[in-house]
């Protein structure tokens, strides 16, 4: 498992792996909102955690195809479908790589960005830390739809109506948590939630995924 | 004699077609009466004048929205342990005419919110929620149509459609994070003394129930073209090995 992992990060980060460039594109999502909605800085602060978050979304989405897409193809998926590792600890092992290369630089990315935002003084903290427990729920709930599409070909667009529904309930607490901390309210609940929504996901998507990808190879 | 002789196509098929036509017509017959009644012959609401009677339209057709889902992971759970393949047709038989009442029931409600609450749309948790319903269908809908070994279409839909339940009731959840919003509490319930006053119960009751039935019928029409369709697809694949 933690072979897998490593090639996978391996995999990501040298050429052509895309590393990077879901950072781009939060880059670039972030810097066209005030470009749409205007320079009122008001106004800004007030959206930017909903806009932080629906970036970072965005961000982790772009990369999902990549998760299965090249294995599938090359036949190293049927391969590690033989191997002594059962599939839900490949499949998870590919989501922790997954938010190694994309999760973990968005969060850590993302108070640059929300300085762009004129992002209120305390919620920096919350942003971080909801980002921090809310994007490895990303990372599972986006491999079960990534297990779900790899038999399509172009099933990019599907991935994202797949997934995207799927991300409302950590999307809403994730933000909430951002905008209660800009406000200086208590946070503690949807905290709660979101690590819940995220403990959950992690405990039961990857036999989900499993079973998608069984069924995919079969 | 047991339900799951049904599970057998050609019981299946043999079995509905002497149904088929009198569901059908105990199903018009039902949503006419409950339609018209409600529509001309109950007196208008205090408060909402003529707007109340888009209820008979509202009610029954958010009622199936919900109640088609469960009826879809019913048969994607059967087909999932018991492989009966009638019961995975009957789940995608279920879901455009899911789509069909979500669509229903967002718009009726969008007509309805704008008199009285003076908007087509409020972010309100129900009404949320039925949108993220809609997209949970588009996308179940979407996979269907995109893979195209039947098997394995069928078996990817019913993963979806359990993970696909339980995120959606998070949803549902969630979404009651905001506030508690515009939309009213359930009206109707059957442990609750008082309900809406029987002038418009019966009726609105009536419609439900050919609501109810009309999607029985579609989906069991639809289940029957779907097996004729892979007998036809049979067919042609012996032909071509002939």
């Amino acid at each position: 498992m933690i072979a897998l992992l490593m090639r996978d990060l391996r995999l990501a980060v040298r050429a052509g792996g895309g590393f990077g460039l879901g950072l781009a594109f939060f880059l670039i999502v972030v810097v066209l909102v005030p470009f749409g909605v205007g320079p009122n800085s008001d106004l800004l602060a007030k959206i930017a955690p909903g806009i932080l978050w629906v970036a970072a979304l965005l961000a982790a989405l772009l990369s999902l195809d990549r998760i299965f897409a090249l294995d599938y193809e090359d036949g190293s998926l049927a391969l590690l479908a033989t191997s002594p590792l059962p599939m839900e600890g490949a499949a998870l092992a590919k989501a922790v790589a997954h938010w190694l290369t994309t999760g973990l630089p968005l969060t850590l990315a993302a108070p640059a960005l929300g300085a762009l935002l004129n992002l209120p003084g305390p919620a920096y903290s919350f942003l971080l830390i909801s980002l921090l427990i809310g994007t490895p729920a990303l990372s599972v709930i986006g491999t079960f739809g990534a297990a779900l599409t790899i038999g399509i070909r172009r099933g990019g667009l599907l991935l994202s109506l797949l997934v995207l529904p799927l991300y409302v309930p950590t999307l809403i607490f994730g933000a909430e948590v951002v905008r209660r901390g800009a406000e200086g309210l208590a946070t503690a609940t949807p905290l709660i939630m979101l690590a819940g929504i995220t403990a959950g996901a992690i405990a039961l998507l990857p036999f989900a995924a499993a079973v998608a990808l069984r069924i995919n190879l079969r | 004699m047991s339900i799951w002789e049904y599970a057998n196509p050609k019981k299946f098929m043999t079995t509905t077609a002497p149904i088929l036509p009198w569901v059908f017509a105990v199903a018009i017959a039902s949503t006419v009466v409950g339609l018209v009644w409600g529509f001309f012959f109950t007196p208008e609401a205090e408060n909402f004048g003529s707007t109340v009677k888009i209820i008979y339209l509202h009610v029954p057709s958010a009622l199936m929205a919900i109640n088609a889902w469960l009826m879809m992971l019913v048969a994607s759970l059967i087909w999932l342990i018991r492989r009966h393949h009638v019961s995975a047709l009957a789940a995608k038989a279920a879901a455009p005419v899911g789509i069909a009442m979500t669509l229903i029931a967002l718009i009726t409600g969008a007509i309805w919110g704008q008199p009285t609450w003076g908007t087509w749309w409020v972010w309100d948790p129900r009404l949320t929620s039925f949108l993220i319903l809609f997209l949970f269908y588009l996308g179940y809908a979407a996979l269907w149509a995109s893979i195209e070994d039947p098997d394995t279409a069928a078996d990817l839909t019913s993963v979806l459609c359990m993970v696909g339940s339980v995120f959606a009731l998070l949803s549902r959840y969630a979404v009651n994070f905001w506030n508690q919003g515009l939309h009213q509490g359930a009206s109707l319930s059957m442990d609750k003394a008082e309900n809406v006053s029987n002038v418009y119960y019966i009726p609105l009751l009536i419609s439900m129930g050919g609501f109810v039935l009309l999607f029985l019928a579609l989906v069991i029409l639809r289940t029957r073209t779907e097996i004729r369709q892979r007998r036809i697809g049979a067919l042609q694949a012996r032909a071509r090995r002939s």
